[in-house]
């Protein structure tokens, strides 16, 4: 599988293994035709898990995974993307129904924003908050004071 | 007569414009709620009692579990895995120690392996009793959460026995067990078993055949394999739409390899179904347990780690089978000693995005009903 897409997809694609697990660093530009592809035709049906890591001293400074598994060849896979901080990528919800919280919660801890998604909003931190707090430049005890003063009615949440 | 354009906004004296529409009614099931099981909030969209569609709004539990493991050292983390499947704190453990297994490339010892699987598996037995009890509950049923609370104290009693927790058990280490096992344990287990048994069929006999459970969990909250599969929904639920998989045979880890047991489907994928998969399981669980306890190696129970847990750069997902789906720990690694990302996959939260699906077209009174048959767990939803 990974010969075939590296004769149609060239340089964008990387397939790699770590600890006996394959996963591929995909360029940009081939999200979302190489998640289709993986769809429909490699049958990879079941989106495990969307997820993102901040590299801040990157250039590229997000990771976003998308772990995905087949049932018909009991096989897990992993796509990594980079993107830059404000980057918009497509959303994968028409692609696997699981994308809807998935990217939900990506948006809502990193900010990254999802195209097409058809309800992008915070899903685990109240809708007012500001900050996304899985990057690394939001303290570990940070919090949104603004919100927590006008909600909450006292001066600070720590 | 005054003029009913300048009429307040009661509109009394205006009755062709209607005050309430009749035809949609919005509700709120808010975070506090006897039967949500945690702090869920559920708004609903009913016409009369039937249900147009409804809103999850999660996060009231949410207390950044995976911002702090990039706080903590990789054993300080261990503890809070505990704490987000607040009833399966075993499998959690479970899980969390076998991803930083694979990413030190060590294997916990044989002995370890077996009372791994031990724990675990009565731990799936005590989930699933904490989940009957409750979801018998819910829907109305309130002598079954007496019959299994009863039964789970053994379990928790073992547990107690073994690492001084019932609940958040912290049982597992990096790499092994911490303790070994206390004298009598073998026996204990056994004794359990032969205890427990009997109690499944008391379990069925009080709700398998009776008439109410069935008019109120048949072709109640149905959902198709197929839904299933695009929703990501695992665990007991795929199973009873009738896809044969489980992790412990599809990828096995721990030592599951070394058991024979069978993988209980259900055909409709309705909440009857969903009843029946998870007694079964624990019938399963039952066998599983009795073959490891049988045959326990003698051995080490902790592999050679090292004392500061420092693993090579790289990033590896390992999943197990929590009695609730598929768990599954993406961890990075940047070398030092604290992760760099720890991404928890919790089988409830995926779970849960299906309850919109399952509950159109259904009755108020089954939102209560396919809320519990999804067995989440609000720490785990939330983390």
């Amino acid at each position: 599988m990974i010969a075939k897409f590296k004769g149609t997809y060239g340089s964008g694609i990387q397939a790699l293994t770590y600890a006996g697990q394959n996963y591929m660093i995909v360029d940009r530009s081939l999200i979302p035709e190489i998640l289709q592809v993986l769809r429909n035709e490699e049958r990879f049906d079941y989106c495990v898990d969307i997820t993102a890591v901040h590299y801040p001293k990157r250039e590229q400074q997000f990771d976003v995974i998308w772990i995905l598994y087949s049932f018909g060849s009991n096989e897990r896979i992993r796509v990594t993307t980079q993107i830059i901080d404000g980057e918009i990528l497509p959303s994968s919800v028409s692609i696997w129904a699981t994308a809807n919280w998935l990217e939900r919660e990506v948006y809502d801890m990193f900010g990254i924003k999802f195209d097409g998604h058809p309800d992008l909003k915070r899903i685990l931190l109240p809708d007012g908050w500001k900050g996304h707090p899985l990057r690394k430049d939001y303290s570990i005890l940070q919090q949104d004071n603004e919100w927590v003063q006008i909600n909450l009615g006292i001066a600070s949440g720590q | 007569m005054t003029d009913p354009n300048t009429l307040s906004h009661l509109d009394l004296e205006a009755p062709e414009k209607p005050f309430l529409d009749a035809n949609e009614l919005v509700i709120n099931m808010g975070p506090q709620h006897p039967a949500t099981h945690g702090v869920l909030r559920v708004i609903l969209r009913l016409d009369g009692e039937k249900v147009l569609g409804l809103e999850c709004v999660i996060g009231y539990l949410h207390r950044g579990v995976e911002k702090i493991g990039e706080h903590r050292t990789y054993t300080m983390f261990n503890p809070y895995v505990d704490r987000m499947d607040y009833v399966a704190a075993v499998s959690n453990g479970l899980g969390y120690c076998e991803t930083v297994e694979k990413l030190l490339s060590v294997e916990a010892p044989p002995r370890a392996q077996y009372v791994r699987v031990i724990l675990t598996e009565l731990n799936r037995i005590a989930s699933h009793q904490l989940w009957l009890g409750t979801h018998a509950l819910d829907i109305g049923a309130i002598t079954p959460l007496f019959y299994t609370f009863r039964d789970r104290e053994e379990i928790l009693k073992i547990y107690e026995k073994y690492c001084g927790a019932r609940l958040t058990t912290h049982a597992f280490r990096i790499g092994g067990l911490q303790y070994e096992t206390y004298a009598g344990f073998e026996k204990d287990v056994k004794n359990f078993l032969d205890f427990f048994r009997p109690k499944i069929d008391e379990y069925e006999e009080l709700l398998t055949t009776n008439r109410i459970w069935l008019e109120r969990t048949k072709n109640v909250g149905s959902i198709s394999a197929e839904d299933c599969i695009a929703l990501g929904v695992t665990g007991p639920v795929l199973r009873a739409s009738g896809v044969k998989w489980d992790l412990r045979k599809a990828q096995p880890y721990a030592n599951y390899k070394n058991f024979d047991f069978d993988i209980p489907i259900g055909q409709n994928g309705d909440t009857y179904d969903r009843y029946l998969v998870r007694i079964a399981e624990m019938r399963q669980s039952v066998r599983v347990v009795e073959q490891a306890v049988g045959s326990i190696p003698e051995g080490a129970v902790m592999a050679k780690v090292p004392k500061v847990i420092k693993p090579a750069v790289g990033e590896v997902y390992h999943s197990i089978e929590a009695p609730k789906g598929e768990l599954g720990y993406f961890i990075v690694s940047d070398g030092s000693t604290q992760p760099y990302r720890v991404r928890v996959r919790p089988p409830s939260f995926v779970n849960l995005q299906a309850l919109d699906l399952m509950c159109r077209g259904q009755l108020v009174a089954d939102v209560i009903a396919v809320i519990g048959t999804l067995d989440i767990v609000l720490g785990e939803v939330d983390r």
